[in-house]
């Protein structure tokens, strides 16, 4: 079992790629987009500007390759943070920019919303189930995952988000849609229940 | 590893690395790790021990002290840091806060407020590990911050620093009234009830502490259980999970 972390520039790896080390997995960086093809589970990190990150993944093909091996083969694919956002069709963040297109949805800024809060969301919060899911084994319903994010994901269809986060309003916390699964938190950095998280995706079977 | 009074009379505690180890088990919600003398020595930071003290935190780890330029924060970032705080530099190069938070996102900036309380009862900033009057006022300086794209501002009162006589509310409350973005209280907690008071009076976002948990049997699961009774959101204790 290989776990893929991509690197298309931005971000900090290291502590996702410690995170899955701490727990066991064959994980590795994967700094081309032909090395998702050695991947059983993907994982998308991201922070930063939604715009300047989609670039770095169409130009330099991970796009593509994500269409192939995500979409068609069916590997299980986790994104985190800014890359559970760019799953989205459109991000809104300075303008209008195509996202991934794989869970329909727009991703808006928090004031955009109807957030009166401070922005960014940043710290700890809990998370609400709204449905059971392969991610959630193990993890009791209102656990706390660390959020730091000044956009929230929209989605199109209620069915794909699996839990949410209260900030004054109601944020998507945890979308899925078949294997691709989204965090706005980011789990390498919320403890134990975090470790669990990624325990859970390594350990989901698509059947 | 060193605690102060009043950003003076420094003693040693310690070793870093045995603090975060203890710290990241006992579940702090973050680590903040100032290298306090590197801009008065004009040090760099050390990103190979963050890499070390990084590889011991589970939870957000944030790293400051020297830092005067981008190719430093990217350095930090990939030792391991999450966030990186910067202070004096701001003073002298304000286009650094635009600059970081373009290149990484203002969730990963936090920019440092030094304070100190003047005789007419006003505040003022100080840079170089509080040794240098910079004749900026705290609020009007956060909002400048908070303009050039930070995520978070993290106060320190020089006066309270280390004294554990509470924060200084009138000094979180000045700056957090100033700004839309999180600020941080730091400098003088010496029980739980002044960190609820922070929050609840003050409108501190969140509280940072040193010496009631490295001087004291006070601990960060009875703060948070004193900030929950009191009404303050905190993460509770991960219970479900036998440790693997």
């Amino acid at each position: 079992m290989k776990v893929a972390i991509i690197n298309y520039g931005v971000g900090n790896l290291a502590s996702v790629a410690r995170a899955f080390e701490d727990i066991g997995a064959n994980v590795f960086v994967a700094n081309h987009p032909s090395a998702l093809h050695d991947a059983n589970r993907i994982v998308l990190p991201g922070v930063g500007s939604f715009a300047e990150s989609m670039e770095c993944l169409v130009s330099a093909g991970w796009s593509d390759a994500l269409d192939e091996v995500v979409v068609e083969q069916g590997k299980p694919l986790l994104g985190i943070c800014l890359g559970m956002q760019m799953l989205a069709s459109f991000g809104l963040e300075g303008g209008e920019t195509k996202g991934l297109g794989y869970i329909p949805g727009t991703v808006k800024r928090l004031d955009e919303i109807g957030c009166k809060f401070r922005i960014p969301h940043v710290g700890w919060n809990d998370i609400s189930y709204l449905k059971a899911g392969p991610l959630f084994d193990g993890i009791q319903n209102f656990s706390d995952f660390y959020f730091v994010h000044s956009f929230a994901f929209v989605s199109e269809n209620k069915d794909h988000v699996i839990a949410t986060t209260s900030y004054d309003c109601k944020l998507t916390a945890v979308v899925q849609k078949g294997n691709i699964f989204g965090c706005q938190f980011h789990p390498e950095k919320s403890s134990k229940a975090g470790r669990q998280l990624l325990r859970n995706f390594l350990n989901y079977a698509p059947c | 590893m060193v605690k102060g009074v009043g950003f003076n009379s420094w003693r040693r505690v310690g070793p870093v690395l045995p603090s975060i180890k203890l710290y990241n088990s006992r579940d702090v919600d973050e680590l903040i790790l100032v290298d306090i003398s590197a801009s008065i020595e004009d040090n760099k930071p050390d990103h190979d021990s963050v890499s070390d003290f990084a590889k011991e935190c589970s939870v957000p780890f944030t790293v400051g002290g020297g830092i005067t330029n981008t190719e430093q924060i990217i350095s930090l970032l990939h030792a391991g840091a999450d966030k990186i705080a910067i202070n004096t530099a701001a003073y002298k190069n304000p286009d650094l806060i635009d600059a970081a938070a373009k290149l990484f996102g203002a969730q990963c900036v936090v920019v440092s407020i030094d304070a100190k309380r003047l005789t007419d009862g006003k505040f003022t900033c100080f840079s170089h590990s509080a040794t240098v009057d910079t004749s900026k006022s705290p609020a009007e300086w956060a909002r400048e911050i908070a303009s050039r794209g930070a995520g978070e501002i993290l106060l320190t009162s020089i006066d309270r620093d280390g004294t554990m006589l509470g924060y200084d509310l009138e000094l979180i409350e000045h700056v957090s009234n100033a700004v839309d973005i999180p600020v941080i209280a730091s400098g003088g907690a010496g029980s739980y009830a002044h960190m609820v008071d922070a929050v609840k009076h003050a409108g501190a976002s969140a509280v940072a502490a040193a010496s009631i948990f490295h001087f004291t049997e006070q601990t960060p699961a009875g703060a948070k259980k004193a900030m929950q009774a009191a009404g303050i959101p905190v993460r509770r204790d991960f219970l479900n999970i036998v440790n693997v």
